[in-house]
């Protein structure tokens, strides 16, 4: 003992860092903020020095290059001894960063921690989710899949649409004229160098101010945060009430950093590492590309939004978040803190989070997308086809040659792009039917110039059985008159 | 240092001292973001299209439309497969081509060829196209993107080397999507 305390000092005698880790450690926190609510920050800390020494373990075999990386991940998977557990506990880890730093960021924005003096810290905390998120994406392109390729496509397309500049960003973005090498390249440099560096620089400002200006006491409603006031009535309250944050509030956040990486590392062991999908070839045009997780919501946005609100909205929206997100302290600086009197921002955070949760939940399976092979794949459901004459079993032919089952479900199988057409009869009439399928519209391509006029009438003629049992097909009642055709027997006794 | 306001000796050497970085920084500024814009000014200079064949004539009957490859005229050693480009070639008639590339006018996702429905469909967001490439429905705002072509010597020639994106000159053909 005698000789690691000599050590100790000798070490010390040179650094002199043991007085302020001791003033740090020991500094007085208010006793109600030894929270399971507090652990959020130190949680997101831990994750990311996971991802900091698993990404140096990848690095390690991983090679950024277009024509090696694919092939570089598949000897991690299957070829060095854990290779796949590595990346595993990389991909999750990713996963349960962005999770944690939203976590956190809606915890310290209910707790109203980004108002005075802490103004400062809270837009450090928007750069960090920003940054979280950069590398996010820039990760899901190194794993240089199908994905990632054609997820590149979707930024390059997203980044073409700004005026003027958009050609040039573009070529900034990838490198060079198309998705290639330089572009892997590149986004190397920003997953490995430009963005951790950034992120640890911007971290370790955000412990900084953590520690300066204390750590956000519980909020009790009715007190009331006044630039005059607020920094006195904190000090009288670590004084009166406040207590070492080392032992008394860490040993939560130990915890739980310990509980946050047993969770990575579960999901890793049993769900395994993400991908890669197939290899990043643009010839192999038989994929359909999908984000991860934390980018389905925008996935969703991007099919659902109007087409003439789809550039003003990817370029001007950005803008307009973030920067509500950095003005959020100047506007409410002051002010109330406890969630129980600020009913709009509850609203706010559960508003997005539904919306959030929403599109992510629709973007799972993307019903605004055909399914390419549901023509040849699902067969048009019997019952459909009982009793059919000739004619309607050579439409329901028609209808599956067409493709027009790769956007219409018949008895829940098939495309959702358009309605399903399971009672389509009751809805349409055999006039409004030819028109729907020769002009299309209602965002349902035209098919006059695809199909022959007896491939029509066969089409029409099986859509025109698509109808329950009980009920009657939809029937134009003035043709009765003008053109002397017989209507239903009950239609008949009034004419 | 009894004046705060006195220039002194070893003062004046540091302003001097900060005042030569500055102008070392400005000159080393210069080719550095001549390094990084390199992509971008290059496509100004010289530009990166030049006219690839896709191969002879007689492999693309007449009234179909055959998906067709080619290697990117611009490529670096590190490209790899990701060089290999896709595109599809629709023969009119006997001498008349149109030549679209595979990526959405949307957001570039690859889109598929059917030919009972004379249909083109895209993966991601549901776009689709007519056989002539103009925009049938779905999120599109315009039709396919054409490269211009030729036919030299038998061969179909396409005019490439960019990534087709809604906002780039190059891929811009002046097609309006008919009314629909």
């Amino acid at each position: 003992m005698r000789l690691i305390k000599t050590i100790g000092e000798w070490f010390d005698l040179r650094l002199q860092l043991a007085q302020p880790i001791r003033d740090v450690a020991e500094h007085p926190v208010p006793r109600n903020t030894a929270s399971w609510l507090y652990v959020f920050g130190s949680a997101a800390l831990t994750v990311f020095c996971l991802q900091v020494v698993t990404g140096v373990l990848l690095a390690l075999v991983y090679v950024p290059s277009a024509a090696e990386a694919w092939s570089s991940l598949q000897a991690l998977n299957y070829q060095v001894t854990l290779g796949w557990f590595i990346r595993a506990l990389h991909g999750w880890g990713s996963n349960f960063m962005v999770a944690i730093v939203l976590v956190h960021m809606v915890q310290v924005f209910l707790f109203g921690a980004y108002k005075f003096p802490r103004e400062l810290t809270w837009i450090i905390g928007v750069f960090l989710l920003l940054m979280t998120l950069g590398m996010a994406f820039t990760g899901q392109v190194l794993r240089f899949d199908q994905d990632a390729y054609w997820g590149l496509g979707i930024g390059a397309s997203i980044a073409s649409r700004v005026p003027v500049l958009g050609p040039a960003v573009v070529k900034l973005m990838l490198g060079g004229p198309i998705i290639a090498g330089a572009t892997l390249s590149r986004f190397f440099a920003l997953h490995v160098f430009v963005i951790p560096g950034l992120l640890i620089g911007f971290v370790a400002l955000h412990l900084l101010m953590v520690v300066k200006l204390g750590i956000n006491e519980w909020p009790m409603p009715g007190r009331v945060v006044r630039r005059a006031t607020y920094l006195g009535e904190y000090h009288a309250l670590t004084r009166r009430d406040g207590a070492p944050f080392v032992p008394y509030a860490i040993w939560k956040d130990i915890i739980f950093a310990a509980c946050v990486l047993v969770a990575v590392a579960g999901c890793a062991l049993v769900f395994g590492p993400f991908g890669p999908t197939g290899e990043p070839d643009p010839t192999i045009i038989q994929t359909v590309p999908k984000p991860d997780y934390f980018f389905l919501w925008l996935y969703a946005l991007l099919s659902l939004l109007p087409p003439a609100l789809e550039t003003p909205a990817l370029l001007i929206g950005p803008v307009i978040a973030i920067a509500a997100l950095v003005l959020l302290p100047f506007l409410s600086g002051e002010g109330e803190k406890s969630w129980r009197r600020r009913p709009i921002a509850v609203l706010t955070v559960m508003l997005i989070a539904v919306t959030l949760g929403t599109f992510t939940r629709l973007a799972q399976y993307a019903p605004w997308s055909p399914q390419m092979s549901a023509w040849s794949g699902e067969p048009v459901p019997q019952q459909f086809l009982h009793g059919a004459t000739a004619l309607e079993r050579q439409g329901a032919l028609v209808f599956q040659a067409k493709q027009c089952r790769n956007c219409h479900s018949l008895d829940e199988k098939g495309g959702q792009r358009g309605p399903t057409l399971d009672s389509v009869a009751v809805r349409l009439t055999q006039d409004q039917l030819i028109r729907q399928v020769i002009q299309g519209g209602g965002n349902m391509p035209a098919y006059g110039k695809n199909l022959s006029p007896a491939e029509t009438t066969a089409l029409v003629a099986f859509l025109q059985t698509l109808h329950p049992a009980g009920q009657a097909p939809a029937r134009d009642a003035s043709r009765d008159i003008v053109l002397g055709e017989p209507g239903p027997p009950n239609a008949t006794a009034t004419r | 240092m009894s004046n705060e306001n006195m220039m002194t000796r070893r003062g004046l050497f540091a302003k001097i001292g900060i005042l030569l970085n500055g102008v070392v920084a400005a000159a080393l500024a210069v080719p550095i973001g001549r390094f990084l814009l390199s992509s971008v000014t290059r496509g100004r200079a010289d530009g990166y299209l030049s006219w690839v064949s896709l191969g002879p004539v007689s492999q693309f009957p007449e009234g179909e439309t055959r998906l067709a490859t080619f290697r990117n005229p611009y490529v670096m050693p590190t490209d790899g497969k990701t060089a290999d480009t896709a595109c599809w070639v629709r023969r009119v008639d006997a001498d008349q081509f149109q030549v679209f590339a595979v990526n959405c006018a949307h957001l570039g996702c690859p889109v598929r060829w059917f030919p009972q429905s004379g249909l083109f469909m895209c993966p991601c967001h549901g776009g689709a196209y007519y056989r002539d490439g103009s925009r049938a429905s779905g999120p599109p705002e315009r039709g396919l993107f054409e490269y211009p072509y030729k036919v030299t010597n038998g061969a179909v020639v396409i005019q490439a080397g960019e990534l087709p994106t809604p906002g780039s000159t190059a891929a811009a053909d002046k097609r309006q999507p008919p009314c629909a």
